[in-house]
């Protein structure tokens, strides 16, 4: 049987507001996903912990605060330093057209600003997914 | 319930509308249906300002006085905040509500590592008394109330602001303040929590047992259906979560040996206007209603001041949308109608750009000429409850009113407020709503006009409000600062004293003020509440 692709949804940092996190979990989950949703107020370190633990294939981080771009630069480092490098991140929020060139530079490989259809997401990841496997 | 929903034939002829509260509305509404609904002209409406309040709780609603607009502003330092509090003014703004940073909002100071990239980001930074007295310098704060938009760590904010107003001079019975200082719903909606339930809710009982004695001009609380509705819930339970967590607060004191005529007359409630036009009149209307009856009935409150439901109704945020961005500014003129039709005291609309960013100056005051132009062109002031009477708007307001006291049972059943939150219940309904509107939304059967229909394809350019790194380092060197010049002896003594009256579950209200005064920071404030009460640990809902 194929394996089902496991997702962390993660809110790193202070911003509390979970509506989307919560949303598009839910999307996952009836994709087929396993998702585990890490809750509020994650340190970017408590993030990789807990993806190391659950043996994830996608972290995809939930910000609306504004502060994607040093929230993703510092995940993005510490993953390197840990050389966990075999997770797929993606990123969701309030995330200006702007800014995705930045992110993807990082190493951010999906980048799916408020608005995006879930259909949109979940086929990317699938896909993804398959060409890493 | 969930989703508002259009039933059409292959015609495109309605053939049924499901409100998000799960009332069905009828083509033609006649006499019959106010009279099926149980309407009584006496009992149900009476006149503006007399109970049960349905018309409003003025006599002479926005004749005698127009409401007050207080958009929501705060961003980088105190300074920079200070200037746009003052254009705001200067254009006619009557209030001001203060937008706090997250490391403030969470009890952090701004060079705590967990601070990194949050400081000034969406609202202003504090960290002690000095960055208070720079936001609020030269504002006439015996005529401009302010707004403290911050939950858990409100009992601080407030010791701020009278500590703030003191030393400029205001008397302490002139100055108006009103903290949101509503944990549950954070805990249910927003995030912003850091201590568990019980501790988080003595405090608001010490802010409010507080204000009645030093502060009487002062709202202690600011309860919040909004951020309820903006995370998923229909308007029928804003309202009724809205209550449920209102009567927690009120038992809270009322524990304490308290008259509920001594003390519920400051409490304010925050509601949300986007959806269907009429369901949020409706709402207003029947929920001033109840309101007087829950404190009339359940509480036994005599005073007619104490019956009020007073409130801001504003924001909108969640109708807003990314796509076609301008479109929110007429969406805003609607939502922003709802509210003046529900006689609003107070209110403030999201900005037209804010799916992308904080709003921009010329964003801010296009939300303000929006409430002017309600006011002074084209006749809100005129009457009072223009649309009582309306065969539609009698029969909808009493189909609210069953629905709203329908959900508030469903609190009670489940032991109330605390016990549905700390279980998880209203956020497992909230989020479960969350994703069927979504999922309407995307499969077209909820319209959004430039998302699901009417799309343009290309994306509108947003002048975008510029965070300015600069802000987050002159904040932490003043903090610094701070620290430097302060005689900080006193300052450990009077944390120790704040702990100790935290521990004897004293009032720490007045403790909170002599540390302010004495410079001491949000967050060693936060650090001493975190040792004695710990910290929330979130239900997991999934």
């Amino acid at each position: 049987m194929e394996r089902k692709i496991r997702i962390l949804v993660a809110k790193p940092g202070l911003d509390g507001h979970d509506r989307g996190a919560k949303v598009v979990a839910q999307a996952l989950r009836d994709a087929g996903m396993e998702v585990i949703y890490t809750g509020l107020h994650q340190t970017v370190d408590q993030i990789i912990q807990t993806a190391l633990q659950e043996d994830v294939d996608v972290i995809g981080l939930s910000i609306m605060s504004g502060a994607h771009l040093p929230i993703c630069e510092k995940l993005m480092k510490k993953m390197k330093e840990k050389e966990f490098e075999d997770a797929t991140v993606v990123v969701g929020g309030v995330i200006p057209t702007r800014d995705i060139p930045l992110l993807q530079k990082m190493g951010i490989e999906g980048v799916f600003p408020g608005g995006t259809p879930f259909d949109e997401s979940i086929k990317w990841i699938k896909e993804h997914i398959k060409q890493r496997t | 319930m969930g989703v508002a929903r259009y039933i059409k034939n292959d015609k495109d002829e309605i053939l049924d509308v499901i409100l998000q509260s799960g009332i069905h509305i009828k083509p033609v509404y006649t006499r019959k249906d106010m009279e099926d609904a149980g309407f009584d002209p006496e009992k149900d409406l009476a006149y503006p300002g007399e109970y049960p309040f349905t018309r409003g709780i003025h006599p002479q609603g926005y004749r005698s006085r127009e409401w007050t607009t207080r958009q929501y502003t705060g961003f980088g330092t105190p300074e920079e905040t200070n200037e746009r509090f003052k254009l705001m003014i200067s254009h006619g703004q009557t209030g001001l509500n203060v937008a706090f940073d997250l490391p403030t909002q969470m009890g952090l100071d701004s060079d705590d590592p967990l601070s990194e990239g949050e400081v000034g980001r969406v609202g202003m930074a504090v960290d002690s008394l000095r960055d208070f007295e720079a936001a609020f310098r030269e504002i006439p704060l015996d005529r401009i109330g302010a707004g403290l938009t911050i939950n858990a760590v409100a009992s601080i904010m407030l010791a701020m602001f009278q500590a703030t107003s003191e030393k400029f001079g205001f008397k302490k019975d002139r100055v108006s303040a009103t903290p949101q200082n509503d944990i549950l719903k954070e805990m249910i909606g927003r995030g912003a929590w850091i201590f568990p339930v019980k501790p988080s809710v003595c405090l608001i009982g010490d802010t409010i047992e507080y204000s009645m004695k030093e502060l009487p001009r002062t709202n202690p609380v600011s309860i919040c259906g909004y951020h309820i509705r903006e995370s998923g819930c229909s308007p029928a339970q804003e309202i009724a979560y809205a209550f449920q967590i209102a009567n927690t607060y009120i038992e809270e004191v009322l524990r304490r040996g308290h008259s509920i005529d001594d003390f519920v007359r400051g409490f304010t409630f925050n509601l949300n206007i986007f959806g269907n036009l009429w369901e949020q009149v409706a709402k207003f209307r029947a929920a001033r209603k109840l309101w007087a009856k829950n404190l009339k009935e359940r509480y036994g409150a005599k005073d007619n001041r104490s019956l009020l439901l007073r409130g801001i109704f504003g924001g909108g945020g969640y109708g807003m949308t990314k796509a076609q961005p301008e479109n929110n500014i007429i969406r805003g003129a609607y939502y922003a109608l709802a509210a003046a039709l529900g006689g609003a005291q107070t209110t403030a609309l999201c900005s037209f750009d804010e799916a992308y960013t904080i709003p921009t100056p010329r964003a801010a005051l296009l939300s303000l000429r929006t409430f002017q132009i309600l006011m002074e062109e084209i006749g809100m002031r005129d009457t009072v409850d223009p649309l009582a009477g309306s065969y539609f708007i009698e029969t909808l307001t009493k189909q609210m009113e069953e629905k709203i006291v329908e959900e508030m049972k469903q609190v009670d059943e489940m032991g109330g407020m605390t016990k549905a939150v700390e279980t998880g219940y209203v956020q497992r309904e909230v989020a479960r709503q969350a994703y069927e509107f979504e999922k309407g939304v995307q499969k077209g059967e909820l319209i959004k006009v430039g998302v699901n229909k009417y799309t343009e394809g290309e994306e509108m350019e947003v002048e975008l409000h510029e965070y300015r790194l600069g802000s987050a380092e002159e904040q932490i060197r003043r903090l610094k600062e701070v620290k430097r010049e302060r005689d900080n002896r006193t300052v450990a003594q009077l944390l120790k004293d704040l702990e100790n009256a935290a521990r004897a579950e004293r009032n720490v209200m007045p403790y909170l003020l002599e540390c302010c005064k004495a410079y001491a920071t949000v967050g060693e404030m936060t650090r001493v509440f975190k040792e004695v009460y710990g910290e929330f640990k979130e239900p997991s809902i999934f």
